[in-house]
């Protein structure tokens, strides 16, 4: 166990090291007067842009420049993002809450209802549930995540007229929210509310979560539920649930006890995948949604070529994913008794 | 002696083929009995049919440049649908029904191109990483790792506003975010078979390296890399589409779902006496995504029920 421990943390050192190298690659793609635009602050320096290029080093031998921006990275300096006017580690925790609360309210529901979903289909394989479980999976992965979330909007914003309105809060309760009055904890609309004991805001940031929590869920429960499905059946299959069965345990133990909770294993080796599509659901449904968070400050970066924070934006997600999935290794590790004690 | 020769490979050869027809024959017939994956073979024949004869279905304003979809005035009020324009017009007055129906072949190019690519890209680099072990396999795995450990979405659009937006570059990012998978397939399914007797076998003959690779080693591993294919077409196109649609894929006007459905943010909500008075601009543009996505998912998923042996006899 601890030698595989040991092993796994080692890896994550040359992954590491390889997004780092993606992220210099893309830096590399812009010429360097496209580079050398996130420099300039005064208008008078473009008439020496050659000078700009020059003082940064921006046409030093590639390996120079690598090693100089790595040092930068390691001292915690992103550079500056104009899209958000402020330093890109700043700018990072400053969207950070509005997508951990998208998150927080949509991950229980991927999660419970892929799971749930899932194991209904393969206990009744083959049956009318599991036909109509499934196509319901594959009619989820195959929505376009942008088209789904407008239409929701048509819909429950147009013709409910704003009954679940897009953006993060509603006019008043975000004036109050960033007033005096209201005591900022975590930055998360809802969580504040309820520690401010304020409900309406409470009620109003709900409202607002409603339709890209639904948006998120529906299309990355079909991930959860397909493997789901697929683990459940070839658990169904295993010896110890004959056993199970043959020892005359009710059926609805042998499912719950067995069957599920061995099944639930593959799911979490996935998960990491799931925060990788969450972290793609999230840069869409904030977009359409006009919430202010990390996907949509990413979006920003993109169309109006905010190098910092496009750079920043790959090596946030570079990172967390990787931690994510050595958390998961690892836990696989302690659940899984084949690799615990192997 | 010559004709005896060849005559002896004939009859080999039609020994090596029997069971492979017996096969396909199989599936076909494990095919045809499951009503999705025949839906999924429609949905793809009947995308297949626009794309071929999109010139007659639409016949283009622009002959050189059969991508561009004809306006009709410059007004930014979409216009429902008429005779004129049979799925109405989008803000800027662009022909919906001209630019879904080129927009059909768009999809098509890129996914095929894309998955094409990414196959085989995958196909060369796994079999090397799989085949010759090593410190070779090492570091293909090390960048395999790296590459999956991004967000497609995430990375692609770094690399699309790096290399400057179009269609072409989009693509291209697809390819650099897509092959990771493949590649890692591949190598494992050499792994598995790699010692198995009949590649023992096809060594002691003395068979080269690439014989063994191409006529040994991947027709044992071609079954799971063709679902994962047909996924990925569907895949591919939805991620290109979203893409142009957050501005970073087809330039403005150019005929792709994707980049239609942008047109419609700003109508999806009407007039306060008839709120879904601009539902064409978004809905169908949208469903046409829609369902060339399923249909590539609705197949993929067959030929996984289908191939796969594990699933297949029960």
């Amino acid at each position: 166990m601890k030698s595989y421990i040991i092993r796994r943390v080692l890896l994550v050192i040359p992954v590491l090291f390889g997004v780092s190298i993606i992220i210099f690659a893309i830096l590399s793609l812009f010429s360097p007067e496209q580079r050398a635009a996130t420099f300039i602050t005064d208008v008078r320096q473009l008439r020496d842009i050659q000078g700009v290029i020059r003082k940064h080093h921006l046409d030093a031998p590639i390996y120079m420049q690598y090693f100089s921006w790595i040092k930068e990275v390691l001292k915690g300096n992103l550079g500056w993002s104009k899209t958000a006017s402020r330093p890109v580690l700043e700018a990072f925790f400053y969207f950070l809450p509005n997508t951990v609360e998208l998150s927080l309210f949509s991950a229980p529901f991927i999660i419970l209802i892929g799971i749930y979903l899932g194991s209904t289909a393969a206990v009744h394989q083959d049956k009318s549930v599991d036909h109509i479980t499934r196509a319901i999976a594959i009619i989820g992965w195959s929505l376009p995540t942008f088209w789904f979330g407008l239409l929701l909007l048509m819909i429950f914003y147009g013709y409910f007229k704003g009954l679940f309105p897009p953006e993060s809060l509603g006019l008043n309760s975000s004036l109050y929210v960033n007033s005096k009055d209201f005591m900022r904890f975590t930055r998360i609309n809802t969580i504040d509310a309820l520690l401010n004991r304020e409900w309406w805001i409470f009620v109003d940031a709900l409202r607002h979560l409603v339709l890209p929590v639904i948006t998120l869920t529906v299309v990355q429960c079909a991930l959860v539920m397909r493997i789901m499905r697929s683990s459940m059946l070839e658990v169904l299959g295993r010896g110890y649930v004959i056993t199970a069965r043959a020892k005359g345990a009710d059926e609805k133990t042998v499912i719950k006890k067995h069957v599920r909770r061995n099944a639930m294993i593959p799911v979490i080796t996935v998960s990491g995948y799931l925060f990788a599509g969450l972290m793609n659901g999230v840069v869409i449904t904030e977009t359409i949604f006009n919430r202010k968070g990390l996907g949509w400050w990413w979006w920003r970066a993109a169309v109006q070529l905010d190098i910092p924070a496009i750079l920043g934006a790959v090596l946030f997600n570079g990172v967390l994913f990787v931690l994510t999935n050595l958390v998961i290794d690892l836990l696989y590790a302690y659940i899984d008794p084949r690799i615990r004690l192997g | 002696m010559k004709v005896s020769i060849t005559n002896r490979k004939r009859s080999e050869f039609k020994e090596e083929l029997l069971p492979r027809i017996k096969e396909i024959k199989f599936s076909f017939n494990r095919f045809k009995k499951s009503p999705l994956s025949l839906m999924g073979l429609t949905l793809i024949i009947f995308f297949l049919g626009i794309a071929i004869f999109a010139p007659q279905l639409a016949p283009p304003k622009y002959p050189h440049n059969p991508y561009r979809i004809p306006r009709d005035g410059y007004s930014a009020i979409p216009r429902p649908p008429s005779p004129e324009h049979p799925f109405g017009t989008t803000e800027g007055q662009y022909d919906i029904y001209y630019g879904v129906i080129w927009g059909t072949r768009t999809a098509f190019r890129v996914g095929l191109t894309v998955v094409g690519s990414i196959l085989v890209i995958g196909i060369i680099l796994g079999s090397i990483s799989g085949y010759y072990g090593g410190v070779v396999d090492e570091v293909i795995m090390r960048i395999v790792d790296t590459f999956m450990s991004l967000p497609t979405l995430v990375l692609a659009m770094a690399l699309v506003s790096a290399l400057g937006r179009s269609l072409d570059n989009v693509m291209k990012a697809l390819i650099i975010v897509g092959w990771p998978s493949y590649a890692r397939l591949v190598r494992g399914d050499i792994l598995s078979v790699r010692e198995e007797d009949y590649v023992e076998a096809a060594r002691a003959v003395g068979c080269s390296n690439l014989r063994i690779i191409f006529r040994h080693v991947l027709p044992n591993a071609i079954y799971p890399l063709l679902i994962m294919a047909s996924l990925d077409i569907g895949a591919m196109v939805l991620t290109a589409a979203a893409l142009s649609f957050l501005g970073l894929g087809a330039p403005v006007g150019y005929a792709d779902w994707g980049q239609m459905t942008s047109f419609a943010r700003n109508w999806i909500v009407g007039p306060p006496d008839n709120p879904l008075a601009y539902w064409y601009t978004i809905t169908i543009p949208g469903l046409f995504i829609l369902f060339f996505v399923l249909g590539w998912n609705l197949l993929g998923d067959a030929f996984r029920d289908i191939l796969d042996p594990r699933l297949r006899r029960r």
